[in-house]
């Protein structure tokens, strides 16, 4: 709370810095006392402004994870809250503060949170790979199509979006079951003879992931080719250049910024995913996610779902965000 | 050159099909009589009904709306001024923390942000006693902080693409900050604050990781119910359900569609009376 407090003043100091600068002309007319009063004014104002989502950040966002952090360092018990108080006084006489590293022992000894956080590593290279091979020629198309038709492509293309994520996965179980309107369909063409295992699978969690993200890869690679110089290509195609050829050498290097656009913004989401592996996936199908949510849920165990949150963050979100800001800054350049 | 355009035409089909046909099955099904929800019996109606006497599914619709409608609102006013403070405040103490408190929630599981959240509330309880418990107000309160980020990413691109020209001539003409951005700016950005809005409503409404952590024991919302029935396998119900709610959502973006249009065409046309106007002097 005291950290708020500080950089809240520290808000108002350096926004005070900032706006004495070019005095406007309403205050130089408005003299010593008023011109002083004035500024003083907007000095607040300024840090108020910064000030109120600041405080609700700090409060919502990074206490959280300081609460997440102290808790992976507590130990299991029964009772409410599940966890052992890490700093406690001992005899009334002096402090004693716990550390238990055993949370983070323990995902280091089980093999189970290993492999899961390579298996969402691999399910999410894996799908954001397929969600780019059927995304890209669909992003193609709409930018080479007719002004009138594209706005009505993107608008089909975003409409999927807007209505429920775990509708639109629930519809792929109705259609892989055993008994499901695929393997029915099959079966009636006599194609197969019994059901194919369709769902609880890896396949079904690719299927998922491509199908629930593809318009987070189309947008951002549409709105890249869309940008293409046309000229380029009339080039090529003007000194001999085969269309494939001018694809693989003009076209795919040009989009490159909206492949990596598009691939980040379904493999984030797809890294940490826990409702498609859970309604798609079968037991094997271990992602981190999903860990974390049944440490929690099924076996009550707070400080190991906490080390299990810290390690994702630490493994994962910072490098992803390492990366994105470099990228930023490279693209700026 | 047909190659092509053939190969692409072809992709654009396989594609839409493949986005849209599982929602039409979904659609078609849920007028299926059959209880089993993939064995096509006869048409009917009846689990349309069956679901409008479910009290369940509607208290935890209700709950949802609610969630929905609140945290949507302090989330776009909380992003609002985010996005204003990255985009006009130029540097202050404390940036690039705040700045990267804000663009973390987009990269963020949905997972560590619903853990981290929960144990803040219980923490808080056992030191201050608020909230009592978890309800719609913990779950509020979550939806709006993890959808503000997405709120501020709009608002800033908005503003940064906005001419920041009038602003500065109606600081010069005497305006205080505050009235320049309530009589000025606000008017300008209007419409992607109402973007804003409508996203992060759509993403409270249709989050189930986040409120299945910060919900208590009498605020279910409507994913969660959802999540737990499909969880035990298809049911018919959910099926007229889901087919209830892609009716929303394609009205609500073909409406929003159609007012974007006219405005777009209303301006050009301003826009073509005014160089007109110009060119007569």
């Amino acid at each position: 709370m005291s950290e708020r407090v500080m950089d809240d003043d520290a808000g108002l100091r350096d926004g005070g810095l900032a706006d004495a600068a070019p005095p406007t002309d309403g205050e130089a007319r408005a003299g010593g006392l008023g011109r002083w009063l004035s500024a003083r004014l907007r000095r607040g104002g300024r840090g108020l402004v910064i000030a109120i989502p600041y405080t609700w950040l700090l409060l919502f966002f990074l206490l959280p994870f300081a609460i997440v952090a102290k808790i992976s360092f507590a130990e299991y018990q029964l009772g409410i809250p599940p966890y052992t108080p890490l700093v406690e006084w001992a005899e009334d006489t002096y402090l004693r503060i716990t550390l238990a590293i055993g949370n983070y022992q323990f995902l280091l000894e089980d093999p189970l949170y290993i492999e899961a956080y390579l298996g969402s590593l691999k399910m999410a290279t894996v799908s954001t790979i397929l969600t780019l091979l059927v995304g890209y020629p669909m992003a193609y198309g709409i930018a080479r199509a007719k002004p009138s038709t594209r706005n009505v492509l993107l608008l089909l293309v975003i409409l999927p979006f807007w209505t429920s994520f775990l509708i639109r996965v629930y519809a792929w179980i109705g259609i892989l079951k055993s008994n499901g309107i695929l393997n029915n369909f099959l079966m009636w063409t006599g194609i197969i003879n019994e059901p194919l295992p369709l769902l609880y699978n890896e396949f079904s969690v690719y299927l998922g992931i491509t199908y629930s993200y593809l318009p987070f890869m189309i947008l951002p690679l549409y709105a890249n080719l869309e940008k293409l110089d046309k000229t380029l290509l009339e080039a090529a195609a003007d000194l001999g250049c085969r269309p494939w050829k001018t694809f693989l050498t003009v076209t795919l290097p040009l989009s490159l910024p909206g492949i990596v656009a598009g691939s980040l913004l379904v493999f984030i989401p797809a890294v940490g995913e826990f409702v498609i592996p859970d309604l798609l996936g079968g037991p094997e199908t271990l992602m981190i996610g999903r860990v974390l949510w049944s440490e929690f849920f099924n076996n009550r165990d707070w400080p190991v779902a906490s080390a299990v949150a810290i390690a994702m963050l630490v493994f994962l979100v910072v490098p992803i965000m390492i990366f994105q800001h470099y990228q930023a800054k490279g693209e700026k350049r | 050159m047909r190659n092509r355009s053939f190969f692409l035409l072809t992709a654009l089909g396989f594609g839409f099909a493949f986005l849209y046909l599982p929602i039409l099955l979904l659609i078609i099904y849920s007028f299926n009589e059959n209880r089993l929800v993939t064995v096509w019996s006869g048409f009917s109606t009846q689990w349309y009904g069956e679901l409008l006497r479910d009290d369940n599914i509607l208290d935890a619709a209700w709950v949802s709306l609610r969630v929905a409608f609140f945290s949507a609102t302090i989330s776009t006013a909380l992003g609002t001024i985010a996005g204003m403070v990255m985009a006009r405040f130029g540097r202050f103490k404390g940036r690039t923390l705040f700045s990267g408190m804000l663009s973390a929630p987009l990269v963020m599981p949905e997972v560590i942000t619903g853990l981290s959240l929960l144990l803040l509330f219980v923490a808080l309880e056992g030191l201050i006693g608020v909230p009592q418990g978890r309800g719609v107000s913990t779950i509020t309160i979550a939806h709006a902080t993890f959808t503000m980020a997405f709120v501020a990413v709009i608002i800033q691109s908005r503003l940064s693409q906005m001419d920041e020209s009038i602003e500065e001539a109606a600081l010069d003409l005497g305006a205080r900050p505050a009235k320049v951005f309530f009589a000025i700016t606000l008017p300008i950005i209007s419409p992607a604050l109402v973007a804003g809005w409508l996203l992060a409503f759509t993403m409270s409404l249709d989050d189930l990781v986040v409120a299945s952590f910060t919900s208590g024991p009498s605020s279910t919302t409507l994913p969660m119910v959802v999540f737990s029935s499909v969880r035990l396998g298809v049911s018919p119900k959910i099926n007229a359900l889901a087919t209830l709610l892609v009716l929303v959502a394609a009205l609500t973006i073909l409406i929003a569609a159609w007012f974007m249009r006219r405005q777009e065409s209303q301006r050009e046309k301003e826009a073509a009376a005014a160089s007109a106007e110009q060119d007569r002097f």
